[in-house]
């Protein structure tokens, strides 16, 4: 009786043993069906960047032998009393002489003419004028340099264009197909580290294009999110977690900051062409109202951060402070903020990189602009680098399609740089307890 | 204490330099707003400005759409408020009126060349000779069927003309905030509206005759006639993920990809530059911008920057804007635009 009523309830228990380790089963087998999923999108979508991506370092550049010829650039020797002459001249023809010669062409048709330049990146004029200002001297003399090719000869040159198709189809010709196989062979036409991704500002001719000027852009941006978002969101953090009485007012802003965490972007840069731009008076376009867009749309990651990191403090440590004799402020300064440091630089560095990547806030601020000339101070028109991400995008012209990939792999290292750092510093401060 | 110390110096610091911000100097730079379809070119001479005149600072040139750029220009006279709007059609009456409300009284409208509007498949297609009336068979809601008005039936192109392959009908067509969408309902909608007898069909239907234009440019929304809200390389990536696509292109897209698409011939005639020009290819609008007079002189390079963009430099016929793809007004309409600009004469 005894020993079949035990039986009986053990077999009652297995039975449910069972189904809960088939649940258990299940429940895992989800978890890393979830898990495979995501890896698999991300694997995706860094091939699909890289592979696209990659070519963007590199730049088609022609190596030329170039005669300053004093008769073209300063026929009447007049430089020396107006150094602005100097400013008019074709400088393009130079190259384009100095390449027809590499090429062994005699003088040129009209139509070869057309070809050779199109070789030649119609930016070589400004280069070749920057070096005589910088140094009249050369005017006379023959100099070695590196100049940029057209962009569709680097695309040709990258197999980025489809060269089976009808030549009248395609943007580089069979004659100049030719003309790159000969210079490649003589080494003239060569890939090159593309410094003038990280150097130069955007350009409507693609060889050109870079991130020099989105670049500092953003650095002035995250540098103005830093200064202000980091003071105003810890003091906020600090009074509200040990200060201020737990109350209806209290719980209010609470609710309150958690929602702004939540608010779209977008409404920040509305918010902030009212306020900066239309009230305040700030120029368009200038970084400054675009950082300090972003401090408002990243102060409440950081409060939210910051009083997380606060909670996580013991009280018997503020306790043995103030038992001590310590003051309020005195324990909040010289014993809780210290062991909540890594959770708020955690908090901060991860709300910065959240910035790094917002575009939709500059839309509306006059941020998603053409800009050449790299920003010197924050006042200055400036772009970012996610701006110019979207405007590569939506170009016409075959190049940007790998520079659009390029600026993205930019992007990526600068938020892995970001958040690797995060995690270091967290591991590095962190105490448990 | 220190602390204490560190933090009145910190927020002393944050007042100053808000304080002294505030105090921003006026714009040495001239700003322009406005169309994405006139960006491409307003870059390149924005470009070329900055390297012609080294001592005027490169202009801003910032996208958004037309509508979006006028409204901006209409906002107030003043160095926070944009110089310039680009835009693919004309100036409306309400955007003249709500400029004149903020002051605005005095534009210069400029008009820089004519833009062609193409319709291309995959490279692989087959060679396509588009009318306006297929294409309203197409893609309108409703057409003509035996005399009476019903909800479009065509499923496949061979329905609307036999001549056409059987592919199943996906035309992706600008979206509604696009200038280029009021181009395609304007000049292919409405007239292969009146020549398929559609519009006949709703007047006799007793509608008047402005709803009835208006309902001649109606797309049917079952799904086959796309929107594309962005821009054209998004219409791209539609064709090249279904081969028997049709996508509207900007002839300037059109001829950087053209390893990519095929062109079809709209009444017969191969949309091009020259087509364009002399009147031949039907679907083609004006590319304009919009000047502030009283900015002019009071923004540095401003005046250069509106002189050089009009010089034969850069839209006339062999100029770097033309080989990018706009199609060049013809010399006595340049001229003449010249000759306004320099008279700063206002709308």
């Amino acid at each position: 009786m005894t020993d079949s009523s035990a039986s009986n309830s053990r077999q009652k228990r297995d039975f449910g043993l069972k189904r809960r380790y088939a649940a258990e089963r299940r429940f895992r087998l989800f978890g890393q069906a979830a898990i495979g999923v995501g890896l698999f999108f991300l694997a995706a979508l860094l091939f699909t960047v890289f592979s696209k991506g990659y070519t963007a370092f590199g730049q088609t550049s022609l190596n030329l032998d170039i005669t300053f010829d004093a008769q073209l650039i300063d026929k009447n020797n007049a430089r020396a009393t107006d150094p602005d002459v100097l400013l008019t001249p074709n400088y393009a023809v130079l190259a384009r002489d100095a390449l027809a010669m590499k090429l062994g062409l005699g003088k040129l048709s009209s139509k070869d003419r057309k070809l050779v330049d199109g070789i030649i990146s119609n930016g070589t004029k400004v280069q070749l004028r920057d070096m005589v200002m910088a140094n009249p001297a050369i005017i006379g003399t023959t100099q070695n340099i590196w100049i940029l090719a057209e962009a569709d000869i680097d695309s040709a040159n990258k197999g980025q264009i489809d060269l089976s198709v009808d030549e009248k189809r395609r943007k580089v010709s069979d004659r100049q197909l030719e003309w790159m196989a000969q210079l490649k062979a003589d080494g003239t036409l060569a890939q090159r580290f593309n410094f003038g991704l990280f150097r130069n500002g955007a350009s409507s001719r693609p060889e050109m294009a870079g991130l020099g000027a989105a670049m500092i852009g953003s650095l002035y941006m995250m540098l103005i999110v830093l200064v202000l978002a980091l003071p105003i969101g810890v003091a906020a953090s600090i009074y509200l977690e040990e200060f201020a009485p737990k109350n209806r007012f209290t719980d209010i802003i609470e609710v309150n900051i958690n929602n702004l965490a939540a608010v779209p972007s977008i409404v920040f840069g509305l918010l902030g062409l009212a306020l900066f731009i239309n009230f305040a008076g700030l120029p368009r376009s200038a970084s400054l109202v675009g950082g300090l867009v972003l401090t408002l749309m990243t102060l409440p990651t950081i409060i939210i951060a910051t009083r997380a990191a606060l909670k996580a403090v013991p009280p018997s440590i503020r306790s043995a402070a103030l038992g001590i004799g310590a003051s309020r402020m005195q324990m909040v300064f010289h014993h809780v903020l210290p062991l909540a440091a890594p959770g708020v630089l955690t908090g901060t560095i991860i709300g910065l990189a959240q910035a790094l990547g917002e575009t939709a806030p500059l839309l509306l601020i006059g941020m998603v602009a053409f800009i050449t000339d790299a920003p010197v101070t924050p006042l200055d028109p400036a772009t970012a680098l996610p701006v110019q991400i979207f405007m590569w995008a939506n170009e016409a012209e075959r190049a940007f399609v790998e520079r659009t990939s390029g600026a993205i792999i930019v992007l990526l290292m600068f938020l892995a740089v970001m958040n690797i750092t995060a995690i270091l510093l967290r591991k590095h401060f962190e105490r448990r307890w | 204490m220190k602390t204490e110390r560190i933090l009145t110096v910190l927020s002393s610091a944050l007042i100053l330099s808000a304080a002294t911000v505030s105090n921003a100097a006026a714009r040495d730079q001239v700003q322009v707003a406005g169309s994405s379809t006139v960006l491409p070119y307003a870059k390149i001479v924005a470009e070329n400005f900055g390297e012609t005149f080294p001592k005027f600072k490169t202009p801003v040139v910032e996208s958004g759409g037309s509508s979006a750029g006028l409204k901006e220009f209409c906002k107030g006279v003043g160095s926070d408020t944009i110089d310039v709007a680009n835009s693919s059609r004309a100036i409306k009456q309400s955007e003249v009126e709500a400029c004149k409300a903020n002051g605005v009284d005095e534009i210069i409208e400029v008009k820089i060349g004519y833009d062609g509007i193409v319709f291309a498949t995959d490279i692989d297609g087959p060679n396509l000779a588009i009318e306006p009336i297929d294409l309203y068979k197409a893609l309108a809601a409703k057409i003509v069927v035996g005399g009476t008005l019903v909800d479009n039936p065509n499923k496949t192109w061979d329905e609307v003309n036999p001549a056409f392959p059987k592919w199943d009908i996906a035309a992706y067509i600008p979206g509604e905030k696009h200038g280029t969408r009021e181009v395609f309902e304007e000049k292919v909608l409405k007239i292969g509206c009146e020549s398929a007898g559609g519009l006949e069909a709703r007047l006799a239907a007793g509608m008047a005759k402005k709803d009835a234009e208006r309902d001649c440019m109606a797309v049917r929304k079952d799904g086959r006639a796309v929107d594309i809200d962005g821009d054209y390389t998004e219409t791209l990536a539609r064709i090249e993920a279904n081969k028997t696509g049709l996508g509207v292109f900007g002839l300037s897209f059109y001829g950087n990809n053209a390893d990519k698409l095929k062109v079809a011939t709209v009444g017969g005639i191969v949309p091009s530059t020259e087509t364009i020009a002399s009147g031949q290819y039907p679907v083609s609008r004006p590319l304009y911008f919009y000047v502030k007079k009283a900015h002019i002189g009071v923004i540095p390079g401003l005046k250069e920057y509106v002189e050089y963009f009009t010089s034969d430099e850069m839209v006339g016929p062999d100029s770097p804007l033309a080989d990018y793809g706009l199609v060049a007004a013809p010399d006595e309409e340049r001229e003449a635009t010249r000759q306004n600009v320099m008279d700063g004469k206002i709308m």
